[in-house]
């Protein structure tokens, strides 16, 4: 004898639909998806860690480097030292989600019950795309930022620390003369002041939050087209650093001008707040971060072609 | 009402579905039979979009199924259990897939309780067992109150009474005036569910008739008969036109007679008949008959098929 019977079997009657379903369902259904994993919360608290405890722990040596040997304060670029952590390793560790939120569709299987439910495809990449990327960009902001103030901070008492609110003096050159009596630090004159104005600060720390959301779309741009979890963090791990340093061992005469064209070169310039402190090789801030969006945005066009095409 | 046209799919050189033509109909539970590697679950998966057919078309309600407006208000699609994100909870994977097709939040709830997860709704669904992701993936056929349901080797894995309770849904959904496709490799497990049947093998279709007639269209009853004079009753059996194999046990399987013919002819040849019995075609048998040669791995088996193993239809 049955012990189910046929009413409890009966789905209750939906009430009717009109219209068509659409981008705003998938974006929070992608959404759910995201914040109902615990990979999401362990990769954006790793970046936190990472990005925020190292910079910390980077701007403390320096608060005490700055004490002992004023000379280091000629040209301290306090904003960049501060966010290097964050556009260095934090990059690494949200690249870690942009592959997830795409590769761990396909590793569980998850992608073909997704599709089943919104065949839809352009709009499911779409979604995801959309929700990732405005996550990333909110917490890459909040992480720049607390990376930048928690640094500072740390730089306090030196007089060499960056400001938002308002225009630091930093000395441009240091003489050198002679050791200091003992226990106290090297004697040092100071020639000409360097501005760090709080305009070029801020745009420091934006940037550099854009370039690690950038960054994290072409994880999951890679992730998309790669379809397979370490397959798509080697080859950023490949993009982003590896090529990178086999590029350092090419003839100099040359090769800062393919250096350009690479998607982690803005990290390096973008952060950059003492004038003439930037590397005269590359671009400019803005310009060599277009050749990062270049890469996500064309990535991320690779991904949605492949994405639709492929049998799931 | 699904309409596959000259389906074709190939998988590099393996031809998966060999322009495979057929439809369903509403309000009856179809069943999709053939043995494995036939090719059901490539057809299902072209019908949902998931692979593009390379020739051919297939229709949910004249449409393609990516156009239709709430794709999940159509069709409810189950065909892998286990293709869940194991780390997000029973509530949150039936949440994802609502909000895809703006189906209300308390749908889930709903659902949950149909299939009776509501206890373990929060539980993240890799702890699961094969039961219990069998009605979570169920759970997710049902949310939009679809038209049609498809599963695929729903009962694979499933203990007896997780058997009966996908027996019952399925009943119970065309019942309702719904359209139910469900594939099996396992003949028996049609038996007591499908209407319809539509037989594939090696990607080509074999049948596309009713229960009824399925069974009526194979070779047929047979009538088993035991006899201490089994060389006169078979000369007396192939006089008339019919045919006799030896079966188990000393019996002879007769084809082409009744047990009334048989037993008049028995009667004016003067034999003696120990058992005289009208063996009918189980489903299985005729199942196996159709697909034989379109097995596609199959073990040589010593001796072949042997006639008169299988008895009755109660399998």
């Amino acid at each position: 004898m049955a012990t189910i019977t046929t009413s409890d079997v009966r789905p209750p009657a939906l009430p009717p639909a009109t219209g068509h379903a659409g981008l705003r369902g998938v974006v929070a259904s992608e959404f759910t998806k995201l914040r109902s994993v615990r990979s999401t919360y362990w990769t954006l608290g790793a970046l936190l860690i990472v990005s925020v405890g190292i910079g910390v722990a980077v701007m403390a040596g320096q608060s005490s480097s700055l004490t002992h040997n004023p000379g280091n304060k000629a040209g301290f670029d306090g904003t960049q030292v501060s966010l290097i952590p964050f556009f260095e390793i934090g990059q690494l560790v949200i690249a870690v989600l942009g592959a997830l939120t795409i590769t761990s569709e396909y590793s569980t299987g998850m992608i073909r019950t997704s599709l089943t439910a919104m065949p839809r495809r352009g709009l499911v990449y779409a979604a995801k795309a959309i929700v990732f990327t405005t996550v990333t960009l909110v917490i890459a902001l909040v992480t720049s930022f607390v990376a930048f103030f928690a640094g500072q901070a740390m730089v306090a008492g030196t007089g060499v620390g960056a400001s938002l609110f308002g225009n630091v003096k930093i000395p441009a050159n240091a003489i050198f003369n002679g050791p200091g009596s003992p226990g106290s630090p090297p004697k040092v004159t100071f020639q000409g002041t360097d501005v760090i104005s709080a305009s070029t600060v801020l745009s420091a720390v934006i940037g550099t939050a854009l370039f690690v959301t950038l960054v994290a779309v072409i994880a999951f741009g890679l992730g998309a087209i790669i379809r397979h979890t370490a397959g798509t963090i080697t080859t950023v791990i490949g993009i982003m650093f590896v090529i990178p340093i086999l590029v350092q061992l090419l003839p100099d005469n040359w090769r800062w001008d393919i250096t350009r064209f690479f998607p982690d070169a803005a990290g390096r310039v973008i952060s950059v707040t003492v004038p003439g402190g930037g590397n005269p090789h590359l671009w400019s801030s803005w310009p060599q971060m277009i050749v990062t969006a270049c890469y996500a945005v064309g990535l991320l066009a690779i991904g949605a072609y492949l994405f639709r095409k492929r049998d799931a | 009402m699904i309409e596959v046209r000259g389906l074709t799919k190939r998988y590099g050189a393996k031809t998966a579905v060999d322009s495979l033509t057929f439809g369903i109909e509403p309000g009856k539970v179809t069943g999709f039979l053939g043995p494995n590697g036939a090719g059901k679950t490539t057809t299902m998966r072209c019908i949902l979009g998931l692979d593009y057919p390379d020739e051919g078309t297939v229709t949910v309600d004249g449409k393609s199924y990516p156009d239709l407006a709430y794709p999940m208000r159509e069709v409810g699609a189950l065909l892998e259990a286990k293709a869940v994100h194991g780390g997000r909870s029973a509530f949150n994977h039936l949440l994802c897939l609502a909000q895809t097709n703006s189906l209300p939040r308390r749908r889930v709830g709903e659902v949950l309780e149909l299939v009776g997860l509501t206890e373990v709704a929060g539980k993240r669904s890799k702890g699961f067992s094969l039961g219990m992701s069998q009605r979570l993936g169920i759970a997710a056929t049902l949310l939009g109150d679809p038209k049609v349901v498809m599963f695929d080797e729903p009962v694979n894995g499933l203990d007896p009474e997780g058997i009966l309770w996908i027996r019952n849904l399925m009943r119970t959904l065309a019942a309702e005036g719904r359209t139910v496709f469900v594939s099996s490799h396992l003949m028996s497990e049609m038996e007591h569910t499908a209407d319809h049947l539509i037989v594939i093998g090696r990607g080509k279709l074999i049948a596309d008739c009713t229960m009824r007639d399925f069974i009526a269209g194979s070779s047929g009853a047979s009538v088993r008969v035991r006899t201490p004079s089994t060389d006169q009753l078979v000369r007396a059996i192939t006089a008339k036109g019919a045919t006799a194999a030896t079966g188990d046990a000393g019996s002879i399987e007769v084809r082409g007679m009744t047990t009334e013919q048989l037993g008049e002819l028995a009667f004016s040849e003067g034999i003696v008949l120990h058992e005289l019995t009208t063996v009918r075609a189980s489903l299985e048998e005729a199942f196996m008959e159709l697909t034989a040669s379109s097995v596609e791995y199959r073990a040589d088996m010593p001796g072949g098929h042997q006639p008169g193993t299988m008895i009755g239809s109660g399998v």
